[in-house]
This record gives structure tokens, sequence and C-alpha cells, in this order.
């Protein structure tokens, strides 16, 4: 039935029907609505002998996380920001050992300058950390991912992070329907996990591998990530078959029938790329959008089969490398080699800047105009602010 | 689509009244999308949140720069923030004044406006000053987007036991307030 309610309230119920054992989480915006949420439904008895953590921080959160997956629990987290940062050391042990823990990122800027705001640096910058990254799209999509997470990690024996929009999502009210407990149950099998720690029957994970086999257990972490390629459209279909809606999979195509301009973004910014395509068919304007679902692990073939028929992709993303360029624009150059399609970085959004129907009509005109220039454009720059900066750094 | 921009200061529920305007249209089986002004607002400090209210899904995410409607929930705001900026000629704006729109100074913009002293409803009725629940019935009664009905079923679908009860008080003498002031949604 559908309901009413803020995206992390959504996220809450939806997590507390996956029925977790563990949940382990401090506190920041904008993910606290989250746990705040779940650590109700605990102490309220919603979810049994569940144990909600609280920890000192991020840091002590994933490594609870780390603890209590070993163990053989279902676990949850959910962080933001400086948060993730701040969990890195153990992001790597979590997806290392291959504990199938589900996290919630609410997307955020990362400072300096300190920035609550919504954008991607936050989940981009722990995209090589081992972890499945999910985008979700609609709270709807956040809500439903949530589910679909918990199957792949624990079919897989690998960590998932789920990425929504923090405010944009995690703050907004719309319709959405919450996964019940019943659904959930008949998608989602107990967990069952490939090894357990346990006092009785002693066992030791996570021990020093010298030079003679990291590189081949670094390559099968890489074999298995892989994997998710084919399992994450199978729990897509799996999940449309049982709850009657889509969410997920690897990417989704709008509109891209015979467009000759494609614009390839992640997370709630395509509903407003959406509106302006629909704008700009209405007028004749061959152009359509891709939504990359799935970020890591990396769907190239799924990539280079949606767009190769283009004439030119414009990579919209949330965050870029400093120094470098776009992260995802240079992930879609690699499935794009040797195929015709030019591909433009654009950078928009950053720490919670409103991207407009306005600004992306202006941008995709000059992508179909050929105006755009082949490095990476920054959507809305206050170009006079920045050419004055310049001029001071290059006076002194 | 109609776009409803709410101006307040941080403690008045002005994010609270967006959601509870797209409850209000979620029950009449539309879809309805409310977003507040992220930021780390303090009580006091001017707050604005959005609400928009379509017959289909609504995809778009960004601010709302052209309301069809305002609702101004601090009248003291219309002097130190820009609220009227967008709103599109001829739209709607609601004011919490005991004050007339001559007296406070804004007769002459394109819009058609109603003042409500929503804040002496609710401290008469619900023991408080909290103009939110009382400004949407007036808007339900100014705009006709949304019914008194629906709104008085989402305040109590917030708002549980005295301040559920005191709420709709306020909003039903908010609404009919607006429908004495020859109010024609």
């Amino acid at each position: 039935m559908p309901r009413q309610l803020e995206g992390s309230v959504a996220v809450a119920e939806t997590v507390a029907a996956c029925r977790p054992d563990v949940i382990c989480a401090y506190p920041i915006s904008p993910q606290t609505h989250i746990v705040e949420g779940l650590s109700r439904i605990v102490k309220t008895g919603g979810l049994g002998s569940c144990e909600f953590l609280n920890v000192e921080s991020e840091f002590g959160a994933m490594s609870a996380c780390i603890g209590a997956s070993a163990t053989g629990a279902r676990t949850y987290t959910a962080t933001a920001s400086q948060g993730l940062l701040f969990m890195a050391e153990a992001l790597y042990n979590a997806s290392g050992l291959g504990l199938p823990i589900v996290m919630t990122v609410a997307n955020r800027a990362i400072g300096a300058p300190i920035n609550i705001w919504n954008d991607h640096s936050d989940a981009m910058s722990q995209r090589d950390s081992g972890w499945i990254q999910l985008y979700a799209e609609t709270n709807q999509e956040a809500a439903d991912l949530h589910v679909q997470a918990f199957r792949l990690a624990e079919e897989l024996s690998l960590p998932v992070m789920v990425c929504m929009d923090g405010f944009i999502l995690t703050h907004a009210y719309e319709r959405l329907e919450v996964p019940t407990a019943e659904q959930v149950a008949a998608y989602l099998p107990p967990f069952e996990p490939r090894q357990v720690l346990d006092p009785d029957e002693p066992m030791m994970i996570g021990a020093m591998v010298g030079p003679e086999a990291f590189t081949e257990v670094k390559y099968l972490m890489h074999a298995k990530q892989q994997m998710a390629l084919a399992a994450i459209p199978q729990l897509a279909d799996e999940f449309e078959r049982d709850f009657g809606r889509r969410s997920g999979g690897l990417l989704r195509r709008y509109r891209c029938q015979d467009a000759h301009t494609v614009v390839l973004a992640l997370g709630s910014v395509l509903g407003t790329i959406e509106d302006v395509i629909d704008d700009m068919r209405d007028e004749g304007v061959a152009i359509g959008a891709v939504g990359l679902k799935c970020f890591r692990p990396y769907p190239l073939d799924a990539v280079r089969t949606a767009l190769a028929q283009a004439e030119r992709v414009v990579v919209l993303e949330k965050a870029f490398a400093v120094g470098a360029g776009g992260i995802v624009g240079q992930n879609v150059r690699l499935a794009l080699s040797g195929l015709r399609p030019r591909v433009h970085d654009v950078i928009a959004g950053l720490g919670g800047r409103p991207i407009t129907k306005a600004s992306l009509r202006r941008l995709f005109e000059q992508a179909v105009d050929d105006r755009l220039g082949r490095g990476m454009t920054f959507l809305d720059l206050d170009h006079d602010v920045v050419a004055r900066e310049l001029q001071r750094l290059e006076a002194r | 689509m109609y776009s409803v921009r709410i101006h307040g200061r941080g403690g008045q529920g002005v994010v609270t009244s967006a959601e509870l305007l797209s409850l209000a249209a979620f029950l009449e089986g539309r879809h309805a999308q409310a977003i507040p002004s992220f930021g780390s607002e303090r009580t006091g400090a001017p707050v604005v949140s959005f609400c928009r209210i379509d017959d289909r899904e609504i995809r778009l995410r960004e601010p709302i720069a052209a309301p069809d409607a305002l609702i101004v929930q601090d009248p003291t705001l219309l002097h130190q923030a820009d609220v009227f900026a967008g709103l599109v000629p001829g739209g709607r704006v609601l004011l919490n004044s005991s004050r007339t729109a001559e007296a406070l100074g804004v007769a002459g913009l394109d819009a058609q406006i109603l003042t409500v002293p929503a804040s002496e409803l609710a401290r008469t009725h619900l023991g408080r000053p909290l103009p939110g629940p009382a400004m949407l019935a007036a808007f339900a009664a100014l705009t006709g987007v949304v019914s008194l009905e629906s709104v008085l079923a989402a305040i109590r679908d917030r708002f549980k036991g005295a301040a559920g009860a005191g709420n709709a008080a306020a909003a039903q003498a908010a609404h009919a307030f607006a429908l004495r002031e020859g109010v024609h949604a």
C-alpha cells in the first residue's frame, strides 16, 4: 500500500523488514534519521533480539560491524561524508574478509571547506574499497535496493553500500511502498554465513598473507566482485517479479532510442534530467539518458552497449578527482575505448548546489550543438569569482 | 504541477507544514513531494520548505524558484528576506498576521493575498502559537488545491491526542476565517 513518508523513514522501516541481527551506527547528517528510526524500532521491540550498538565513532561502528558479521549476524550500518572517510581503514577489512555488511551512505560532500550538503564525493572516495556500490534514483528505489543489497551481499559474501542522495532523498517526503516483512521474508532467506567465528570451534580469519599469495587473494576479490554483474540484474528481475516494480539493476536507459546525445548520471538528479529530456524530445531533439545504478563492480560491458550508438555522451557527476578530472567520466571512456562517442565530463551539484532544469537545459543544448569543451565543465561555475582568484594567485 | 513555497523561522514547523501539505494531497490520491531547504538552520533563523503537487509522479528535485503560492508563517520576514522572489504573476500569498495586506505594505503585489491570524488562533485552540496547521487550512480555503478534510486528516495523522485536537480546532477556525474574508478557491 502506498504511503507518504520521508525517505529516511522508508529506509529505516525497510531495513527493519530485512531483520538485521546487529545495527551499529554513529549519527551524522544526513543519515541520522535512518538510524534514529531503527533505534526506535529496536527499542520498542520491533526487531526481537536485534542489538542496536551505540559506538564512539564511525571507525568503531564499522569495526563492530565487522566483528558482528564475522560471528554470523546480519549486520547493518549507515553513514555519510567524513563519517565514511573515518571508516575507510575498516571498509577495506570488511570487503577483504568477505563480510556481507549492508551500509547506507546518505551522500554528502567532504570538507574542507566544511559543508553538510549533498554530493557524491564521499562514496566516490571509497569506490575502490572492495564494496559493491548501488545508487538510488528515488526513495522507492532506495528502499528496494536495501532488500536487494542484503540478498546480494549474502549470496556473494561481500559488503554492499546503498548510496542515496543526502537531504535530496533522505529528507524528501514522497509516495512510496515500504516492502513488508512478509514480502521481504519470501525474497530474502535467512542469513547462512559462509564462515562463523565461534569460541567453541575456534578458527582464524584475516590471517597474514605474504607476497607469495597476496596477488592471488586480490585477483579472487576482483573476480568475486565481478560476479555481482550477473547477480545484480537477476536479483532486480526477481525483485520485480515478487514486488511488482522495477528497482535496481546495472543501469537504466531512458528514451535512448536513436539518441545522438546521451546523458549519463547517478542518483536522484536523473529525475530532473528526464524532465528536461522529455521537453527536448518534444521539440525533436534526439537525446536520452542512462542512469547508472551500479558503479562497483563497474558494468563496463553494459555501459559500452548502452552508449555505443551515441555521437556524444555527457557524464554528469557530483564528484571529481582533484587534479585529474571526472571519475565516472573516466570509467565511461574506458567502456567506450575505440568507439565513436565523444565523452564530456560535467561536474555538477557540488556541496549541495541545486542542479536545475534551466541549467541542465542550457548544458544539453550546448552539448547537442557541439559547443561543450573536451575538458571538464563545471555546471553553473561563477567564472568571475574563479578568474579573480586565479589572477590573485598568479600575481604572487 | 502546483508549487508551494513556505517561509518561516526555525521552530515554527515550516518543514512540518510542507510535509503535512504533501500528506493532504497524497490522501486525495495525488502525487506530492515535500522537501526542506537543507542546512543547519537554528531556532529563529529564516527557514524555507517546498511542496509540489501533481497528478503524476514528480521527478523534478530542484528547489522551487517560481512558486504558484507562498505561505509566510512569520510576517517579520517580509522585510528581511525576499520571500516574494519568483512568485508567478497573480499567484496566491497567505500571510500569518492579524494585520491587513495594506498595513503590512504588500497590497501592491501582483497576487491574491490573504492574511490570517494563525498564531493567535493556534494560541487560542492549541495553547501555543504554532501557526502551521492553521495556515494550511487557510491555504485550502485560499487555493482549493487540497480540501479542509484532507488537511485535517493530515494534522490528525501527525499530531496525536490533545495536540491533534488543538491543531485541528485551530485549522477549522482558520478555514472559517478565510471563508469569512470572502476567499473563493
